[in-house]
C-alpha cells in the first residue's frame, strides 16, 4: 500500500463514515428523546433514495400510496382521540396534515413524474413523500407505547423494520437503483483526485450536522426536544409536550434518513434492503457514542467508515466482521468506565 | 409481507378443482427475500404455463420460499406429505435445492431444481438418483470464460466475487479452469451484496495490474464493482457472469458496463443467434410469450430455466403416463426414469440429454459469449 492508495481509501471511508455520522445523530436523538432504539432508520435510507429513482425514471413511487394510507389510519387515530377529549376543533388540522398533504403529494407525484422536473425538484418532492412517514409512525407505532420499556420499545421498532423491508420489496422490486450524480466534477489536489461527488456528501452532512448543532441550541423546540431528553417527567411538568417531542423527533430522523439516502444513491445502488446495513453501521457508531454523545456518535461513524474502507483493502472477506467486531472493545471500556450511568438507569 | 399474500393468493388461483387422475406438481421458489431478482421471473413463468402438460390435467401449487433454506424445506415436505405430489420443482437457489433433495428422495419423489450448483446433482448416489436440475453448471460457464480469455490473449486475471456462496462456487471453478488455461490469477477480492463501497478491493486489484478482472456477482450488486473499475480508470478487459443477465443490470450499469463479456444461455441473445441454432426457436416462442403478459423488455434468462422444467416435463409425463396412474409410487419411478431418459430435447437455454450419470444434461451448446454494447446485449463473435 503506497501513500495514494491510502489517501482515496481515507476519501471513500471518510464519504461513508459522513452518512454513518448522519444516522448515529439520528440514532443517539430518537434514543434519547423516546427511549427508542431506531431500527428502522436504515428503511428511510432506502425508501428516500429508491423514491428518488423511482421519480426519475418517472414512476409514481409506492411511497406515495404508503402515505396515504398511513395518513388516513393516523387521521382515524387522531380523529378518536379528539372526540373521546371533546376537542373537535382539532379536526380540520389534523384531516389537513394527514389526509389533504399526503393526497396533495400524490397527485404532485403523480403530475410531475412523467414531466422529468429538474433534479432539486425530484430531491425535494422525494423527501416530502417520505419524511412525513416519520411521525405517523410515531403516532402509529410507538406513542401508545411511550411509556412501555425500552425492550419493548425495541421489540416494536424491529417489528416496524420488517414491515417496512416487506413493504419496500413491494414497491422497489427486488433489484437496486442508482440515482445520477448531483456533480460529476472532479478536483485534483496533490496526487489524488477527489470526486465532486464525495465532496458533495461530506459537505451536505456538515451542513445538515450544523444545522441541528443551530436547531437544538437556538430554537424553542429544539430546546424543549433537549429537555425531553434530560428528563421527561420535568420536560412535562414544565409544560412541554412529550407527544410534540416525539413527533418531532420522528420527523427530524425520518429527514435524516432519507436525506443520507438522496445522498448516497449516487455513490452507490441502493437495494429495498441496503437500509438495514448502512443503519447498522451507524449505530455501530451511536454505541461507541454511548448512545448519548452527539460529538461522539458523529467520531464513531467515521472511525467505522474508515476501518471499512482499510480492511475492504486489506481483508475484504472479513470487513464486516471487523467493522462489526469493533463494538465489542467499544463495549468492554464503556462498561469498565461509565458503569454508574446504567445504574442512574435502573433507579 | 404482501407479497407473501399475493403469492399464496396466485398459488390459490392456480389450484384447480381436483379432477381425476390429475398430475400434481408442487412448485417452490424464491419469490421474495435476497434471490427474489430471480424468484420473480420464474413466478411469471409458472403463471403463463398451460393446465395440460403431456397430455395430462395438471395442478401446478406454487409457493414462495422467502429465499429462506428452512422454508424451502417445509414447502418440500408440504408437497409430499400433504399435497402428494408427483413431481418437486425448485428451488431457486442451490441451498434451497440441496435442503430439499432428503424429503425428495424419502418419498421416492422426482425433483427438478432451478438452481446452478453441479452439487445439487453430482455425485449421483441414492438420494440424488431422484435430482434433476435445468440450470448450467458454473463449471459450463467458467469454461468459457478463460476459453475466451485465454483466445483474446489475457494472462492475468483479477477476482472478485459475492462474499457468499456464489463468490466462493465461482472462484474455485474458475481457478479449476485458469490453471488449465495457463492463467495466472492475480488478486482473490471478495464483496457484500449490499456494499456501499468496493474501492478497497479495486484499489488493490489494480494494483495488481490484471490484463482482465471477473465480476462474480448477480443481479444489480454485479455493477458496483464495475463502476468503480471505470471510476479509477481501469483499462483491461471486464467479464461478468451469467448472472448479471437482466435488464436491471443493464439499467443501473448504464455506460459503465459498456464492452463486459458474459457467458449466457443462448436465451439472452435469441434473436441474434443462427437459424441453424438449436435453442432460437423454443427460446424466441418464450420470450413473445413472456414479453406479451409482462411487457417488453422484462424477460430474463432466469425464467427460461422455469420454461426448461416445463419442456422437461411435457415430455416425461407423457411417457410416464404410458406406465402408471398420476398420484401412484409407480407412476413417480415412471416419471423419475423418463426424465432420466430425456435426449436431445431443445430447450431456452440449450439442448438436453439426461443419462443417469448426468442429471443436467447440458452441453456446450447451453452457453454463448455476450458482450453489451450501448445497453444492449450482442452476441460476441
Amino acid at each position: 500500500m503506497n501513500f495514494d492508495i491510502a489517501l482515496l481509501l481515507a476519501q471513500d471511508g471518510l464519504t461513508n463514515g459522513a452518512i454513518y455520522a448522519l444516522l448515529a445523530l439520528a440514532l443517539v436523538l430518537v434514543f434519547a428523546v423516546t427511549r427508542v432504539i431506531f431500527v428502522p432508520q436504515g428503511e428511510f435510507v432506502a425508501y428516500g433514495a429508491l423514491t428518488l429513482a423511482s421519480l426519475q425514471l418517472g414512476k409514481v413511487p409506492g411511497t406515495a400510496y404508503l402515505l396515504i394510507v398511513a395518513g388516513v389510519a393516523t387521521a382515524a387515530v387522531e380523529t378518536l382521540a379528539a372526540l373521546r377529549e371533546r376537542r373537535p376543533g382539532r379536526l380540520p388540522a389534523l384531516l389537513a396534515w394527514n389526509v389533504a398533504l399526503p393526497v396533495a403529494l400524490l397527485l404532485a407525484a403523480r403530475w410531475a413524474a412523467p414531466l422529468a422536473p429538474p433534479l432539486w425538484a425530484q430531491v425535494a418532492l422525494a423527501l416530502a413523500l417520505v419524511v412525513p412517514l416519520g411521525p405517523m409512525l410515531y403516532r402509529l407505532a410507538f406513542q401508545p407505547l411511550a411509556n412501555a420499556s425500552v425492550l419493548v420499545l425495541l421489540i416494536v421498532s424491529v417489528a416496524v423494520h420488517f414491515v417496512m423491508v416487506g413493504l419496500g420489496l413491494l414497491f422497489f422490486g427486488a433489484e437496486g437503483s442508482r440515482t445520477p450524480a448531483f456533480s460529476d466534477a472532479r478536483f485534483a489536489v496533490g496526487a489524488m483526485t477527489v470526486s465532486g461527488q464525495s465532496l458533495f456528501v461530506i459537505g451536505a452532512s456538515l451542513a445538515l450536522i450544523f444545522a441541528l448543532w443551530l436547531f437544538f441550541e437556538r430554537t424553542l423546540y429544539g430546546k424543549a426536544l433537549r429537555a425531553t431528553a434530560v428528563n421527561r417527567l420535568g420536560a412535562r411538568l414544565v409544560g412541554i409536550s412529550t407527544t410534540l417531542a416525539g413527533k418531532l423527533t420522528f420527523t427530524l430522523a425520518a429527514a435524516i434518513g432519507a436525506a443520507s439516502g438522496i445522498l448516497v444513491a449516487p455513490i452507490t445502488t441502493i437495494y429495498y434492503d441496503s437500509g438495514f446495513l448502512i443503519g447498522l453501521k451507524g449505530f455501530v457508531g451511536a454505541i461507541i457514542g454511548g448512545l448519548v454523545s452527539y460529538p461522539l456518535a458523529a467520531a464513531g461513524a467515521l472511525v467505522v467508515g474508515l476501518l471499512e474502507s482499510f480492511s475492504s483493502f486489506w481483508a475484504s472477506a472479513f470487513k464486516e466482521v471487523i467493522v462489526f467486531t469493533l463494538i465489542i472493545p467499544v463495549l468492554l471500556w464503556r462498561s469498565l468506565t461509565t458503569h454508574h450511568v446504567e445504574e442512574e438507569e435502573d433507579e | 409481507m404482501k407479497l407473501k399474500l399475493a403469492v399464496a393468493a396466485l398459488a390459490a388461483a392456480l389450484v384447480i378443482p381436483a379432477a381425476h387422475a390429475q398430475v400434481k406438481v408442487g412448485v417452490t421458489l424464491s419469490a421474495t427475500g435476497p434471490a427474489a431478482s430471480l424468484g420473480i421471473p420464474e413466478r411469471n413463468t409458472f403463471q403463463l404455463l398451460p393446465t395440460t402438460v403431456g397430455g395430462q390435467p395438471v395442478q401446478w401449487i406454487v409457493l414462495d420460499d422467502a429465499s429462506d433454506t428452512t422454508k424451502a424445506r417445509q414447502n418440500a415436505e408440504k408437497f409430499v406429505n400433504e399435497d402428494k405430489v408427483d413431481v418437486i420443482v425448485g428451488s431457486t437457489t442451490t441451498p434451497n435445492s440441496l435442503a430439499m433433495i432428503e424429503a425428495a428422495a424419502r418419498s421416492r419423489t422426482p425433483m427438478v431444481s432451478m438452481a446452478a450448483s453441479a452439487r445439487i446433482v453430482e455425485p449421483i448416489d441414492d438420494a440424488k438418483r431422484w435430482v434433476f436440475k435445468t440450470p448450467q453448471s458454473d463449471a459450463l460457464m467458467a469454461s468459457a470464460i478463460t476459453q475466451h480469455m485465454s483466445d483474446s490473449g489475457v494472462k492475468t486475471v483479477g477476482f472478485i466475487g459475492f462474499n457468499d456462496a456464489y463468490g466462493e462456487g465461482w472462484a474455485q471453478e474458475f481457478q479449476k479452469f485458469a490453471d488449465l488455461r495457463k492463467l495466472k490469477i492475480v488478486g482473490n477480492e471478495r464483496y457484500a451484496r449490499t456494499d456501499t463501497s468496493v474501492t478497497g478491493q479495486i484499489l488493490k486489484l489494480m494494483a495488481a495490474n490484471p490484463d482482465a478482472i471477473l465480476i462474480a456477482g448477480s443481479g444489480t450488486p454485479a455493477a458496483l464493482p464495475q463502476k468503480t473499475l471505470v471510476e479509477r480508470g481501469y483499462k483491461g478487459k471486464i467479464y461478468q457472469t451469467h448472472g448479471v443477465a437482466n435488464a436491471d443490470f443493464l439499467r443501473v450499469g448504464g455506460k459503465d458496463v459498456n464492452g463486459t463479456l458474459l457467458p449466457a444461455g443462448p436465451i439472452l441473445v435469441a434473436a441474434q443467434l443462427p437459424d441453424s441454432n438449436e435453442s432460437k426457436k423454443v427460446a424466441l416462442a418464450y420470450t413473445k410469450m413472456y414479453e406479451d403478459k409482462f411487457g417488453p423488455g422484462s424477460l430474463s434468462t432466469f425464467g427460461g430455466h422455469a420454461y426448461d422444467v416445463y419442456l422437461i416435463l411435457d415430455v416425461a409425463i407423457a411417457e410416464a403416463a404410458k406406465k402408471a396412474k398420476p398420484g401412484t409410487p409407480e407412476f413417480r419411478v415412471a416419471l423419475r426414469d423418463a426424465i432420466e431418459n430425456v435426449k436431445n430435447l431443445k430447450a431456452t437455454h440449450g439442448v438436453f440429454n439426461m443419462s443417469a450419470q448426468d442429471h443436467n444434461g447440458l452441453d456446450q451448446r447451453a452457453r454463448v459469449m455476450v458482450r453489451i454494447d450501448n445497453g444492449q446485449w450482442k452476441l460476441a463473435q
